[in-house]
């Protein structure tokens, strides 16, 4: 029974809620793993822990069990990154505290050179860990590519995707349509298991000789394809396995949530009264189905290349491959990436705009429109990666005049969340902050794009930390954004209680100035030339003046690291010790509001009847400033019963 | 930000900086106008006891001018840039010299074709990381890479052509006008030694370049 998890109820007797009347068949069940209770509900059935908690079929534990998963992966993905960035500020200095050496202590000095690695090339011996990837505490420049490679693979595959499309889209797609759950629960299940199976085989990559995979997260052929250009072997196969593994995880997922939008919506749901996370949870849906195969195919005739003795992306005079082909193949499905990376962030924040707001979205039709649009174009932009590549110059004019187009629907959606905010009654809650934080990010993330899609500008900045500035504004600025706002906002829906307040304001003020700290010197960095995925910028003279910038991002890095500690203890802690939630503290008109708190098996009661879209907010006339969707018309707004 | 470039020494990639700052005052024009407006309404129409939220759908008139006017800048910038493209990208005329120039971990071999003028032949120069030219003479480079691909990025002539395995890329081009020193980084990801793969551009004045010639092929 899923209403009694997470519930404490030592809090209970202190917390009066005028609603609680109406969803509380739970007050009898106190502790989370107490699986031998009585539930009094008319869905009752028996569930073993294990069927609740680990192989559960019901969508919104799937999705918890992906936020979880997702959380922790967000630690990994960032430890990297830290690790990588106090190389960048302090190249050949041996990290704190796990690097202090008493070579470095003795002499003040270190002697890492790649000659050893040379010769160690061709020899199979057996080493420390910690030995191999930081002898003496320092990264090896070989270390420092499986960082920031495995980095950004963990962050995109691992965070990223798993949090917004696998959390928000199973808790919130049969929520909010108003249905009972997934049309394939099993699927569902087997879509989460994959994606554990796939970080498994992508963990035990750090742990096999020769390290983990090395050739960026875009793993270039013919980088990737021999392991005598990278001295890595079996972790760049691990690496190609493991991400067809969560291919699988998202094909799974994907055709769920699709079959779910298009066949099980409550009556009256009509597709022009979906609220604009489900739609963009279902273009991001259709982007996946289509878009993963391509990657799935390009990493099987990787793994052939490298295990089968195949030719796709080498040049060898008998083998006739490409080394192009590889990247075509891998921004074909890149592009499309990137906006089922972006497009439920801007659902999200959609919504925190207009509840937040009081207002309904300005454009709610042009808001889809320009959705559709941006997941069409993605398809058609892939050459803009590739401006530098090598690709005959006649197809990057092409490949600019699409890019460019995009602006246009980013534009669109921009101004209607301004529009949305334009004679509303802002509430500056947690979620609306982070909502006005994914905007703001998302405006320069997108206004820094133009510089990259304009073809001659790009052959400078090209491979520099200008893109890096981008993808992390894009990315962390606009998903992650979205992504804590989304957390902070349904919180009270997941588990029934609130998160504490004071500490999310913390958390957003810390992370929104460290953030910009971090990424926003990346941009001066790329104007200056500094090239990206090199360990040491003080080994160029032209990059002589970064030093101090470098470290600063650096200091800034680890307190946007640290400051996502709080978030993470706040999430935990309050499952325990929160205040207990209303039914809609945040007085939303969506579908998954009228479910009772926390959501029983089956969600609803009764499966509501929608009368209208899913922004009725300050309608002229009436008492309330909210109109629910599955209230009838007429009847006197109040919340719930 | 635009003082953070490095120097430009290309006679041909002007044309980028001057786009480079065209799109920085666009973006600057458009961030400052879109963040300037989110302010004001934040503070404008926060939430105050008594004020109801205006009931408002949307404008179909300010659709159709935001769309239109996105357009119409993207597309002039797109226009401004297919000649500069285009000329940047194509294979020089008539160079006045012509490198080979292969990538291979970790180093670059710049191949100078000698007297005779071709590439492949016996008076054939190969130096490592040194790339010889006359100021403001038309060089051709012919780009490959023997083993994985590499990048050829020479910050200070805005230029930058990935190199790849067994092809042989002829439309690089460039005319270097002060004499001096410059870094030839590798901006592609190759390998372990990345980091440490640079070679150096020496522009010299004719004079010191004919010197340099003759003292590589003293007849």
């Amino acid at each position: 029974m899923q209403e009694n998890e997470n519930i404490s109820h030592e809090h209970d007797d202190d917390e009066q809620h005028e609603h609680a009347h109406d969803d509380n068949d739970t007050p009898q069940h106190t502790h989370e793993h107490d699986d031998d209770g009585q539930h009094e509900h008319e869905h009752h059935h028996e569930e073993s822990f294990i069927r609740k908690y680990i192989f559960s079929l019901d969508h919104k534990m799937i999705g918890k069990q992906f936020l979880i998963y997702g959380l922790i992966m967000l630690f990994v993905g960032g430890g990297l990154a830290l690790l990588f960035r106090w190389q960048l500020a302090y190249p050949g200095r041996p990290l704190p505290i796990i690097g202090a050496s008493q070579q470095y202590i003795d002499e003040g000095e270190i002697v890492t050179s790649n000659d050893k690695r040379w010769d160690k090339i061709f020899e199979s011996e057996k080493e420390e860990l910690m030995e191999t990837h930081f002898p003496n505490g320092v990264i090896e420049d070989k270390t420092y590519n499986m960082l920031f490679t495995m980095h950004a693979t963990i962050m995109v595959f691992f965070v990223v995707v798993p949090i917004l499309v696998g959390a928000f889209g199973n808790f919130l797609i049969p929520l909010m349509i108003g249905t009972r759950d997934m049309a394939f629960p099993i699927l569902n299940m087997l879509s989460f298991w994959l994606a554990v199976l796939a970080a498994i085989v992508m963990a035990a990559g750090f742990f096999v000789p020769g390290g983990h995979a090395g050739a960026g997260w875009t793993g270039y052929a013919p980088l990737s394809v021999d392991p005598q250009w990278t001295d890595v072997g079996w972790g760049q196969n691990l690496w190609a396995i493991s991400l067809l593994i969560q291919g699988f995880s998202s094909l799974v997922g994907s055709i769920n949530y699709i079959t779910t939008v298009i066949n099980m919506r409550a009556p009256g749901m009509t597709f022009f009264r979906l609220p604009l996370v489900i739609w963009s949870l279902f273009i991001v849906a259709i982007l996946l189905l289509l878009a993963f195969p391509v990657l799935s195919s390009a990493l099987a005739l990787l793994i052939f290349d490298r295990l089968a003795g195949t030719t796709f992306f080498t040049t060898t005079p008998e083998g006739g491959g490409d080394p192009l082909l590889w990247q075509h193949l891998f921004w074909f499905f890149g592009h499309p990436e990137v906006y089922i990376l972006i497009l439920p962030g801007m659902g999200i924040a959609s919504e925190l705009i207009a509840v937040n707001s009081r207002k309904p979205i300005f454009g709610y039709r042009s808001m889809v429109y320009a959705m559709i649009a941006i997941a069409f174009l993605g398809w058609i932009v892939w050459g803009h990666h590739m401006f530098q590549s090598g690709m005959r110059p006649g197809m990057g004019s092409f490949f600019m005049t699409t890019t460019m187009l995009i602006a246009v629907p980013s534009a669109i959606k921009t101004f209607n969340w301004l529009g949305t905010m334009f004679r509303g009654s802002i509430r500056f809650t947690t979620p609306m902050l982070h909502g006005i934080a994914f905007v703001s990010m998302f405006v320069i993330g997108g206004l820094s794009g133009i510089y990259m899609a304009n073809t001659p500008v790009d052959i400078y900045i090209h491979d520099t930390y200008y893109i890096v500035a981008h993808i992390h504004y894009v990315v962390f600025g606009g998903s992650l954004f979205a992504m804590f706002g989304g957390i902070v906002f349904w919180y009270p829906k997941m588990y029934g209680k609130y998160m504490n307040d004071t500490l999310n304001k913390i958390h957003f003020w810390i992370t929104f100035i460290a953030f910009n700290c971090t990424f926003f010197p990346m941009h001066i960095l790329g104007v200056g030339g500094h090239m990206r995925r090199i360990a040491n910028p003080q080994f160029y003279d032209f990059l002589q003046g970064f030093e101090g910038m470098n470290i600063f991002i650096t200091m800034s890095a680890f307190t946007l690291g640290f400051a996502q500690l709080i978030l993470v203890f706040n999430f935990f802690w309050s499952m325990k010790r929160g205040k207990v939630a209303e039914k809609n503290p945040w007085n939303v008109t969506t579908l998954e509001w009228e479910a009772p708190t926390p959501v029983p098996h089956g969600n609803f009661a009764q499966i509501p009847t929608v009368y209208r879209g899913p922004y009725e907010y300050s309608v002229p006339g009436e008492e309330s400033d909210w109109l629910p969707q599955a209230q009838p018309e007429h009847a006197p707004a109040s919340a719930g019963d | 930000m635009l003082r953070w470039l490095p120097p430009n020494i290309s006679e041909y990639a002007q044309g980028i900086d001057t786009l480079f700052e065209l799109i920085y005052w666009i973006t600057v024009v458009a961030f400052v106008l879109v963040m300037g407006t989110l302010i004001v309404f934040l503070i404008k129409y926060r939430h105050r006891e008594g004020h109801r939220a205006e009931y408002i759908e949307g404008s179909t008139k300010l659709e159709i001018i935001w769309t239109a006017a996105t357009t119409v800048i993207v597309f002039g910038l797109a226009m401004l840039s297919f000649p500069q493209w285009n000329n940047l990208k194509s294979a020089p005329d008539n160079p006045d010299y012509v490198v080979q120039v292969r990538g291979e971990q970790f180093n670059w071999y710049m191949i100078y074709p000698g007297p005779d003028n071709e590439i492949g032949t016996e008076d054939d120069l190969e130096l490592e990381n040194e790339l010889h030219v006359p100021e403001d003479k038309l060089v051709q480079i012919i780009l490959t890479s023997k083993d994985v691909i590499h990048s050829f990025f020479i910050p200070n002539l805005r230029l930058k052509q990935d190199a790849l395995p067994n092809r042989f890329l002829d439309n690089i081009k460039f005319q270097a006008r002060e004499p001096g020193t410059y870094e030839i980084p590798c901006a592609e990801l190759c390998g372990f030694g990345h980091t440490t793969m640079v070679g150096f551009l020496h522009v010299h004045t004719q004079e010191e370049y004919d010197d340099w010639v003759k003292e590589q092929w003293p007849e």
